[in-house]
């Protein structure tokens, strides 16, 4: 008895006929050029059509404004992944928890994550998470309602080629992505715009410049 | 099932139906054209879009090969599925491995085109559907109407009513009081979902691509469901059409950009999750993957119908299709509906049926539907392809009514004497029709075509009469 296996790919195969050349590779195309600080401008502008909320700032006044978000997000808890730099939370005076194994009925009942960031998307107003050390596994930054995400200027593409290129070293490593435009959202109903159905209902985006 | 005209009486008839389409349809196609007018080379991405997926179609067993070993490499296990039975039979098994009686789900056209959820059933597994608009169709004992907004033919009113009296049988209840505005019901989803992705310890998944020299697969989504169910339980099966291969990671970004613009006219879709495999200490550690073909195989074998497997399922042509709008997706008969059901259903499951008959006849071949295809997809070149390949088959048997209506029409317009005593013998008969304006059903053969058809009723006077009466005689 054939395989499925067996038998779908003879299927393909006859499908196809047999005189094929190998796959070729497609030109490649041409990137845009692009100048730097309006990348970031357009990332500011595109993702808080999003309805996220955005700011900027620069490196030492981090910590404040990490607190200030949490306490507009009214939370009093928060969990941040162990590669983060413990010194962004120094200004929050709830209850900072550090992931260890905490299970989907845990994090469901701490407010707010916090993460920091992989890449930004200047064209589509998109934070992509590459799960590193310092962006936690998946779950913590999914359960929380509140999510507080970081993101250095520079870490700030302008358009998905750049960042799926970007992306390419995560990628070889196997890591999960999760790619984030905006609080969770959803047009189900007389296609009338809800925030949050199953996801985070608030994305507050701070993006920090290295100097100043 | 019967005919698409027959299918499609239901839902014209549905005044409240065509009303939320054409609010849906005609909000939809606006955000889409804005968001797209904003990529200067969009016609150049759709072209490579096209390209990229005919470069897969044409070396498919290639990419699948390449695709499985990637998979496997990454810690996921492969299965290959022929048709809808033997899927639904290897996913049956890998659940009740698990001695689980329940499961999460992310809306999948797939599995809604195998029936999953009824196979399922029949072994006494729940399987529960988790994107809010699934949950509407779920529990209300119904059928999805759209690719992208699958509730649309209901109202608020509608599902707060099936929220109130279904939600407390199969779980948390909605909530006392529960009002129709959209904020409220979205909350009593929520609360209702929550406590089943908490506890879910497996979750059934489509993908949206399949990457072959990475053995990603990604899902794009907004609700975050879709990430409930991609990461928090310990199994997770993903059921996948052969067909949405792609070659490498660098081919994902043209997707990436045409399919949120087309779908939802977002500029990006608020969540995409992509797994490679497993992954140590984070989301599922046992991941499966059910390569299915289901028909696909016999498409790919017609080289003209092959671009119809291109369809990376955006919904962008049932936005803008006049048939679509008005009949309604029940009508279409499958889980694709719109001018790409109209293709895509009937070279799946062949032309033996009457349904899949009438589908390439279900559209208007007004070509907007290319326009719109951010995969260059010609269906109206599709549908005329189609329609040939029907009547071949019927060639040699019966005339249908539909062609001896014609070949009438066709003796009558090649005669002009002909032509004006058949104008005279209409413009009688609407003097017997009174005040309608349309004609509505007319006797047998003309009934195979005004069946589906509200033609306007013929004038009280011919052109040839009136020039008649006020200039005396007929003057050549
Ligand atoms: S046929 Fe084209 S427009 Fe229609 S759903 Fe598929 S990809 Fe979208």
């Amino acid at each position: 008895m054939t395989s499925a296996r067996e038998e779908i790919l003879a299927r393909v195969t006859s499908a196809l006929g047999t005189d094929r050349q190998p796959p070729a590779d497609l030109p490649q195309r041409a990137r845009v050029t692009w100048d730097a600080g309006r990348t970031v401008d357009q990332f500011v502008e595109t993702t808080a059509d999003y309805r996220a909320i955005v700011e900027r700032t620069v490196v030492n006044s981090l910590p404040q404004h990490i607190a200030a978000a949490l306490a507009g997000a009214s939370a009093a808890s928060v969990i941040r992944p162990a590669g983060l730099d413990p010194s962004w939370l120094t200004g929050f005076p709830g209850t900072v928890l550090t992931d260890d194994h905490h299970t989907a009925y845990d994090l469901d009942s701490i407010d707010a994550v916090i993460t920091a960031a992989a890449v930004g998307i200047a064209a589509t107003g998109t934070v992509v998470l590459d799960h590193g050390p310092d962006q936690g596994r998946r779950a913590i930054s999914l359960v929380p309602d509140v999510h507080v995400c970081v993101i250095r200027a520079d870490q700030v593409v302008p358009d998905v080629p750049e960042a799926t290129a970007a992306l390419r070293e995560a990628i070889n490593e196997r890591r999960p992505l999760t790619w984030i435009s905006g609080p969770s959202a959803t047009s189900d109903i007389e296609l009338d715009r809800v925030e949050g159905v199953h996801g985070p209902r608030t994305l507050h985006v701070i993006i920090v410049d290295q100097d100043g | 099932m019967p005919k698409f005209p027959s299918m499609a009486r239901d839902g014209l008839a549905n005044t409240q139906q065509r009303r939320n389409l054409q609010h849906a349809t005609h909000t939809i196609r606006s955000k889409r054209a804005t968001v797209v007018d904003e990529v200067p080379d969009w016609e150049e991405l759709r072209v490579r879009g096209a390209a990229v997926k005919d470069q897969v179609l044409a070396h498919l067993d290639d990419y699948l090969v390449q695709l499985e070993a990637s998979l496997t490499a990454s810690g996921a296990t492969v299965h290959w599925a022929r048709d809808a039975d033997e899927a639904n039979r290897i996913v049956r098994d890998l659940v009740q491995a698990k001695e689980v009686d329940e499961l999460v789900k992310v809306k999948s056209m797939a599995t809604q085109e195998i029936e999953l959820n009824e196979a399922l059933e029949e072994v006494g597994i729940s399987a529960w559907e988790t994107d809010l608009a699934e949950l509407i169709v779920q529990l209300g004992h119904d059928r999805p109407s759209h690719i992208l907004v699958p509730a649309i033919h209901r109202n608020r009113s509608e599902i707060r009513d099936i929220f109130r009296e279904e939600m407390g049988a199969v779980g948390t209840p909605a909530p006392d009081g529960l009002t129709d505005e959209p904020t409220d019901l979205a909350e009593a989803a929520r609360r209702h979902l929550r406590e089943k992705f908490l506890r879910a310890k497996v979750a059934v998944s489509g993908a949206n691509f399949a990457v072959a020299d990475t053995g990603t697969l990604v899902v794009l989504e907004s609700e975050g469901n879709g990430r409930m169910c991609l990461t928090l339980p310990e199994t997770l099966i993903s059921v996948v059409g052969i067909e949405k291969v792609v070659p490498t990671w660098e081919d994902l970004d043209v997707f990436m950009q045409l399919l949120p613009r087309s779908s939802t006219g977002e500029r990006m879709n608020p969540y995409t999750s992509m797994w490679t495999g497993t992954t140590e200490g984070d989301g599922p550690q046992e991941v499966h993957v059910v390569l299915l073909d289901n028909g696909r195989t016999s498409v790919l074998a017609d080289e003209v119908g092959r671009q119809a497997l291109r369809c990376i399922r955006c919904s962008a042509c049932l936005n803008v299709c006049p048939v679509y709008e008005r009949a309604g997706g029940h009508a279409y008969g499958s889980v694709y509906p719109g001018p790409i059901g109209a293709i895509l259903t009937p070279q799946l499951r062949g032309t033996s049926s009457p349904l899949d008959q009438s589908l390439p006849y279900a559209s208007s071949l007004c070509g907007a539907c290319f326009d719109v295809c951010p995969v260059r997809i010609q269906i109206p070149e599709l549908l005329v392809h189609l329609r040939t390949q029907v009547v071949d088959e019927h060639r040699g048997g019966r005339p249908s009514a539909e062609g001896v209506a014609m070949r009438t029409a066709s003796w009558m317009f090649a005669d002009h004497r002909r032509y004006e005593k058949a104008q005279r013998a209409s413009t009688m008969s609407s003097k017997l029709l009174g005040e309608r304006t349309t004609l509505g059903r007319l006797p047998w053969p003309a009934s195979s075509w005004s069946g589906a058809r509200d033609a306007p009723a013929p004038p009280r006077e011919t052109f040839r009469q009136w020039w008649v009466r006020t200039h005396g005689s007929e003057s050549r």
